[in-house]
């Protein structure tokens, strides 16, 4: 399974990633080479294994009750932000102002 | 108090909580004596803390209750724990500075037990590396050979254990991260059942194989550890109900206690220092009344295959929140936000994490999910089924924990897939949610340690103690109940 | 060639819990930014989520409301991808297995029957908020807080089944009506606690398969709604009408200027990259949840409607109305049960809800001012014709506030009602003399000149005399002069 150039530009698009454009070919390249041995699954015999889920099987759900000792407030919300004024975090302007 | 010369670091965690319950010894003194002896003789080469700071570690102590099971205890957790007082910053240029709000559900029950954090230990980032060689700090040594690294990614804590600075640290164990390094550096390393230890305040890596572990230079001290922090935690929808299993029977014994051989595993690709340990250790168990039942298994590549896929995938959405806005490090030149967030991920990461992104990203996207994620998450059920079948026939098996020693720094930085297969007989344990630990088993020639790793079903921590206690006395019944824990050994001559 | 419009909706409903989703943050309107944030809600590393009980509660309510197939175990997923507002990259939602599938809700649409069929209900966590680019100093920024990040929401996708923007406005109003008689939700539009997607598409009148669709988004009104689908539908009407083709977009509408603006075509479309959340366990469902769930149902809305027209006679505009709320239908009950119950309908609809929307009263200001009992005590004496017209709405608006009973406050003004025919013979009879020629014509046939006077009568009483009564005693001395 080899990955193209194009592939590895989308994928490093979704995840905001830039990559070099004299690094990209060793990118698909070490990403080819993984990706030819996760291929060994394929030699796995699934059978009937259903996709593995972990949580345990009667796990509450929370009680709808404030928890006032985890609330941070503006100031110890906006303290480790490279920029924050009166409570809100700064960043540089949002252009596609319409969440998807 | 007495002020000869402090030597109280050369003591377990659980022999050292003693002296300071009773008065013996302070928790100033206990705290500060790994700092004085052992971390200003191998600190420097070693490299094993990210994070310290000696007024913080002070006010800690004085601050100190000196009760508990773990009372006066120096801890040293790894970077990716969070911590009110140190930074947490995954050893990724990415959280600079960052200090967390709030401590972590294991920082606060170790607090809770009289255990005092003394700092952050060193790591790969984001846990992402098996030789800790991918931090931020730059590379933590192996204080038994300074040209080798330590393992990873829990590399600076296993260091910290191993030369003194600390008697237990916390590390974390998303494909081996607490084992693999155990067993290079020659320290006991426990991953737990998951859901066993909360992972609220641990940053994650691959939510669904990530636990918290435990290192220590005594089985017993491993013990007493697990017993603080295991249990439900309300701030973790995945931890397990009920109360935790109860592991004070570490000196049980192993009298009647099957151990699997899967002897196919190491029949070739593992160093023959490792294999005759195994044997060494499976006779020690057998001394003690163990029983060996020689069994086949799936060979580990599979799960390194699987898991290299979930973990990823699981990365690639889990460190998505590390974009700049809210805290850590931001690229300061971008036009806009889009932008922003590309040049502080590209500048904040280092390339193995970005490698990883990468990976993940693709075996989620459009068109490929079912090939990867949905066929690896299938393969797991495979693996965990394969344990379920071998553990019908013994109550944990035992195995190597990496195929090789430490090995040396640089040796495999330059190719990925040579450093992910120096987890495969570690990861199958992450996959399957079942609790893993390793002991170790004496020097090679060239005195690098060599570890061995015990797997046992889900919530056996009790069994895998027992006979990681058997095995610290040689198999030896009349020793397993000694108070007394083995003398400390350097790593090497200082 | 004719066409017609294919429509599905996207409705969000912001629920009312006391708790965000997967924390304990409050869910507060009005707070400084980012007061109710937390590890959790913040996205921080190493926080994580545990679903929040009454938020499930109020999803099974509504699935069960909608007689929809609910799921035993329910998964929740991510959806990744980029947005500032919201904090983790990523949304915590449902995906392949959502709670609810199907149901159907029943609207009626221009006087018709319809029932529209439902696709889905699942649960999610809201985003934070950003606000539009501002400039600070030489450089442009924009503020981003996290107060609404992880509210609880429900998002409702119907089957692609409306035709007009008519019908998106009565299943739109229909909708909130039921969320309020739920008490899952407060349904403001306005206040986002309702938001609404449109996908519309065109295709020749006969034809089964769709056409191309778009996505409006935006349509934070009914109206909006209403009007946005409306032009959607004009634009793609054109478009075909000169043989253009029909692009995959999504669709701003700007309510202020009644205009679509393109916001992304299907190129850059995302590729959501959907997991399942390991984070949180499977979501189970038991049956006794389901049948606390159903015990908590109230009477449906257009159930109680239908009781309202049959039971106390209501026409049907009436019973909307006052079915718009749970506590509005309620109240309402209180007054006519027993009594005059158009009466009643008459005033709550018209007088009670004018207070409401003049003062900016909630219904529950009003009924803690004048609870049902003392509406209903008003009510009668209106009813036994004690109280003249414009007395009846002085008194109502003294009710509003003041304490007392109608009497009491009738005292207290110095207002004597003069009912009784002996206070008023002398009025009357006074008027029949002041007014010789309309008396004659009256007597000459033309009746109708008793209307002007009563209404002398009703002046020289200052208007305190009760018509009927005048009429009355008009008529009687009248006959005797005749
Ligand atoms: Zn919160």
């Amino acid at each position: 399974m080899s990955i193209s150039r194009e592939e590895v530009q989308r994928v490093a698009e979704l995840a905001r990633l830039e990559i070099a454009a004299d690094a990209v070919d060793r990118v698909a390249a070490q990403l080819s080479g993984i990706l030819d041995f996760v291929a060994t699954l394929d030699a796995l015999d699934l059978g009937d294994c259903e996709p593995t889920a972990f949580a345990p099987a009667a796990a509450p759900l929370r009680a709808d009750v404030p928890d006032e000792s985890r609330r941070l407030g503006p100031e110890r919300a906006t303290a480790a932000a490279p920029a924050a004024e009166e409570g809100y975090f700064l960043v540089p302007p949002i252009v596609e102002n319409v969440n998807p | 108090m007495s002020r000869a010369p402090n030597e109280t670091w050369k003591l377990g965690a659980a022999a050292l909580a003693a002296r300071v319950r009773d008065g013996r010894v302070s928790v100033t003194d206990a705290v500060e004596s790994g700092w004085v002896g052992p971390a200003s003789m191998w600190e420097h080469d070693v490299n094993a803390v990210a994070h310290h700071d000696a007024e913080v570690r002070r006010e800690a102590a004085a601050g100190a209750s000196g009760q508990g099971p773990l009372a006066g205890v120096p801890v040293l957790v790894k970077d990716n724990l969070c911590t009110v007082e140190y930074p947490t910053t995954c050893a990724s240029r990415i959280l600079a500075g960052y200090r967390a709000p709030y401590d972590a559900t294991v920082i606060r029950r170790l607090r809770e037990a009289g255990a005092v954090i003394v700092g952050k230990g060193n790591m790969d980032e984001f846990a992402m590396g098996s030789s800790n060689e991918y931090s931020a700090y730059g590379p933590t040594r192996n204080p038994f050979d300074l040209s080798r690294v330590p393992g990873g990614s829990s590399g600076g804590p296993a260091a910290a254990v191993a030369y003194g600075l600390v008697p237990v640290a916390l590390g974390s164990d998303t494909g081996g991260s607490v084992r693999q390094p155990a067993s290079f550096c020659g320290v006991y390393g426990l991953k737990p059942t998951y859901g066993r230890l909360s992972r609220y305040g641990l940053v994650a890596f691959g939510s669904s194989l990530d636990q918290v572990g435990i290192f220590a230079r005594h089985a017993r001290d491993v013990a007493v550890t697990y017993a603080v922090l295991a249990g439900e935690d309300g701030y973790d929808a995945t931890t397990r109900l009920g109360p935790a299993p109860d592991v004070s029977t570490f000196a049980a014994g192993v009298k009647g206690l099957r151990f699997g051989w899967p002897a196919n595993l190491w029949a070739q690709g593992v160093d023959a220092a490792i294999v005759a340990a195994l044997e060494r250790s499976a006779i020690a168990l057998e001394r003690a009344g163990a029983v060996r039942v020689v069994l086949d298994f799936l060979p580990g590549t599979y799960g390194v295959a699987a898991y290299y896929l979930v973990a990823t995938a699981e990365a690639s959405s889990n460190l998505a929140r590390f974009d700049g806005v809210r805290y850590g490090f931001r690229h300061e030149e971008a036009a806009d936000v889009r932008a922003m967030y590309t040049r502080t991920r590209s500048e904040g990461f280092g390339p193995e994490v970005q490698r990883r992104i990468l990976l993940g990203t693709y075996a989620l996207s459009s068109g490929y999910y079912d090939a990867y994620y949905l066929k690896a998450q299938r393969a797991r059920t495979r693996i965990r089924r394969e344990f379920q079948s071998a553990f019908a026939q013994c109550d944990f098996m035992l195995l190597p924990a990496a195929p090789s020693l430490a090995f040396k720094v640089g040796e495999k930085t330059d190719d990925p897939l040579a450093m992910y297969l120096s987890d495969v007989f570690t990861i199958g344990a992450n996959l399957a949610g079942i609790p893993g630990l390793t002991v170790p088993a004496g020097r090679t020639s060239e005195n690098l340690p060599v570890g061995v790793q015990m797997l046992g079903p889900e919530d056996s921590e009790p069994n895998l103690l027992r006979a990681a206690r058997a095995l610290e006395v040689g198999g030896d019944v009349a020793l397993l109940s000694t108070d007394e824990d083995p003398e400390f050994v350097w790593p090497t001559k200082r | 060639m004719a066409y017609e419009a294919v429509i599905g909706l996207e409705c969000h409903i912001q629920l009312k819990t006391r708790t965000k989703m997967f924390c304990g943050c409050e869910v507060e309107f009005g707070r400084p930014a980012n007061w109710n944030t937390c590890p959790v809600c913040l996205g921080l590393p190493g926080a994580l989520p545990r679903t929040n009980i009454t938020a499930i509660a109020y999803a099974l309510r509504l699935g069960l409301a909608l007689g929809c197939d609910i799921r035993h175990e329910s998964v929740f997923a991510r959806k990744n991808y980029f947005y500032p507002d919201m904090p983790k990259n990523y949304q915590v939602t449902q995906y392949d297995l959502p709670l609810c599938e199907h149901g159907t809700l029943p609207v009626v649409v221009e006087g018709e029957s319809r029932t529209f069929e439902l696709m889905r209900i699942h649960c999610e966590e809201d985003a934070g908020k950003s606000f539009h680019p501002e400039r600070v100093g030489d450089r442009r920024i924009s503020r981003l807080e996290f107060n609404r990040a992880g509210t609880p929401l429900l998002e409702l996708v119907t089957e692609p089944v409306l035709r007009t923007p008519a019908e998106c406005a009565a299943f739109l109003t229909q909708l909130r009506k039921l969320v309020r008689a739920l008490g899952i939700s407060d349904g403001d539009m306005e206040k986002g606690q309702l938001r609404c997607d449109a996908n519309v598409s065109l295709r020749p009148v006969g034809q089964s398969a769709l056409g191309v669709k778009t996505e409006i988004k935006n349509l934070n009104s009914i109206k909006g709604v209403e009007k946005g689908v409306t032009a959607e539908i004009d634009r793609q009407r054109r478009e075909l009408e000169s043989g253009a083709r029909i692009v995959q977009a999504t669709l701003l509408y700007d309510a202020d200027h009644d205009k679509l603006a393109i916001m992304r075509t299907k190129e850059s479309a995302h590729d959501y990259r959907y997991f399942p959340e390991p984070d949180l366990p499977v979501l189970r469902v038991t049956d006794a949840d389901l049948d606390a769930a159903r015990a908590a149902l109230p009477e449906l809305p257009w159930v109680r409607e239908a009781r309202f027209v049959s039971q106390y006679g209501l026409p049907p505009y009436d019973a909307a109305v006052l079915g718009d709320s749970r506590e509005l239908a309620d109240y309402y009950e209180a007054c006519a049960r027993g009594g005059d119950a158009k009466l009643a309908s008459n005033w709550i609809m018209t007088e009670v809800l004018r207070v409401r929307n003049d003062r900016g009263w909630p219904l529950e200001k009003w009924a803690e001012q004048v609870p049902a009992p003392r509406m209903r005590a008003f009510l009668d004496k209106v009813a036994a014709k004690e109280l003249p017209g414009p007395v009846a709405k002085q008194v109502f608006a003294w009710m509003a506030d003041e304490a007392g009973s109608v009497d009491e406050l009738l005292a207290l003004h110095g207002i004597q009602v003069q009912g009784s025919a002996e206070d008023l013979r002398p009025l009357v009879l006074q008027v029949l003399d002041e007014n010789p020629g309309p008396v004659a014509q009256y007597l000459a046939g033309k009746t109708i000149t008793i209307g002007y006077l009563t209404g002398a009568v009703m002046k020289k009483s200052g208007g305190q005399a009760v018509p009927q009564v005048v009429q009355q005693l008009l008529a009687e001395e009248l006959a005797r002069r005749g």
